[in-house]
């Protein structure tokens, strides 16, 4: 099979979110996810949309969320969670706090695994956050998200950070699809 | 120019017992003016109070959140007044303790100085309310009207230091005082 014949649905991704009992989208936009993940997941009511300035404030506005038993979805590029070590570090790692982060891989190539894509702020990812103690996984198929859900569930139940890795434009749902 | 102590006392005095999101210096005061379970003192990164405090708003519509932010926090994150005032929760009050200084970090100015307007930042950004005051007594004079109105609510305080309290680092960071919030939430949230 090749990498144009695999695919991601983001009804799929919206689905599991919404079986994680995910209430707030806490966003700035991506161009991965955009499309097939916020500008749908911004029209469906069963979602509270909170668009931030910079990445980081959204670590602190989900592990905030977190003290009102609220759950929440952090939705950035991977640009983003570079930017934001700092805050990750300090609220989601050292304080042990569940912020779940969803990020679109700008520029990946599909089908290559991140530690060989040409872009160094991808390849960077997986080491970076084996050294943070941040648990992560790469969503590319719709097969990648049967375990979303309880992965989300697993990480509020455990108070800890959570990355999935976006590495494909999931395609847009139908109009009434995933709500 | 007002002590902090005196603003920080004569908040303590009309809201006692909500939620508090305090940070560096004023965190420190605070801690000694009104120790309380619902003092959330553990905001991890420089200028991210704000955002911590709107979690909270939003998580707990029916509890008033005050913020007491640092001048310097401020401008490391002050991207968060948009989203504040986009976000619109109607129960949150930031407060900004101006001096001029990153007071805990050698005194040294911040940039901009005293010259810095946060309270027509905060009004340009979509707050539905600021103020600024320079003197306790107009202070305390609105203190009711601003702890009642709906929200977000800006406060410039322009204060400087005034009885010093013992700056408890180990307080803002620990494990214990975030179980202790929680804890203290869930019971205001279930009482309530």
């Amino acid at each position: 099979m090749s990498a144009l014949d695999i695919n991601l649905e983001g009804a799929t991704i919206i689905a599991a979110l919404k079986s994680a009992d995910v209430e707030f989208v806490v966003t700035l936009p991506d161009i991965v996810t955009c499309d097939g993940l916020l500008w749908p997941m911004s029209k469906d009511e069963d979602f509270r949309l909170v668009q931030v300035c910079k990445e980081d404030e959204g670590v602190s506005i989900c592990a905030a969320l977190s003290y009102g038993e609220r759950r929440a979805i952090l939705m950035m590029q991977h640009t983003g969670l570079l930017d934001s070590i700092n805050a990750i570090r300090a609220i989601a790692v050292e304080y042990a706090l569940p912020v779940v982060m969803l990020v679109g891989l700008q520029g990946m190539e599909p089908g290559r695994a991140l530690l060989e894509s040409d872009s160094y702020g991808i390849r960077i990812l997986p080491p970076l956050l084996k050294t943070m103690g941040v648990a992560h996984k790469v969503i590319d198929q719709d097969a990648d998200t049967d375990d979303m859900a309880e992965v989300i569930a697993q990480a509020y139940q455990q108070s800890e950070p959570f990355v999935f890795l976006v590495s494909r434009s999931p395609m847009a749902p139908e109009e009434g699809q995933g709500q | 120019m007002m002590k902090r102590d005196q603003a920080l006392k004569t908040l303590a005095d009309y809201y006692p017992d909500g939620i508090v999101v305090p940070v560096y210096q004023a965190a420190f005061d605070w801690m000694g003016i009104r120790p309380h379970a619902l003092n959330y003192l553990c905001t991890g990164a420089m200028g991210q109070a704000s955002s911590h405090a709107l979690g909270l708003a939003l998580a707990c519509p029916q509890e008033k959140v005050v913020v007491l932010d640092g001048d310097g926090s401020l401008l490391m994150n002050l991207g968060s007044l948009v989203t504040i005032g986009t976000a619109a929760p109607e129960n949150l009050i930031h407060f900004v303790i101006y001096n001029g200084l990153y007071e805990v970090n050698g005194h040294y100015p911040v940039p901009g100085g005293t010259s810095i307007h946060f309270a027509d930042m905060a009004s340009a950004a979509g707050y539905r309310r600021s103020y600024r005051f320079r003197a306790l007594p107009a202070f305390e004079a609105a203190i009711v009207e601003i702890l009642t109105e709906p929200g977000p609510i800006f406060v410039e305080l322009h204060a400087e230091q005034g009885e010093v309290y013992p700056k408890d680092y180990v307080a803002i960071h620990s494990a214990a005082s975030r179980a202790r919030f929680r804890d203290a939430l869930r019971d205001r949230v279930r009482g309530s």
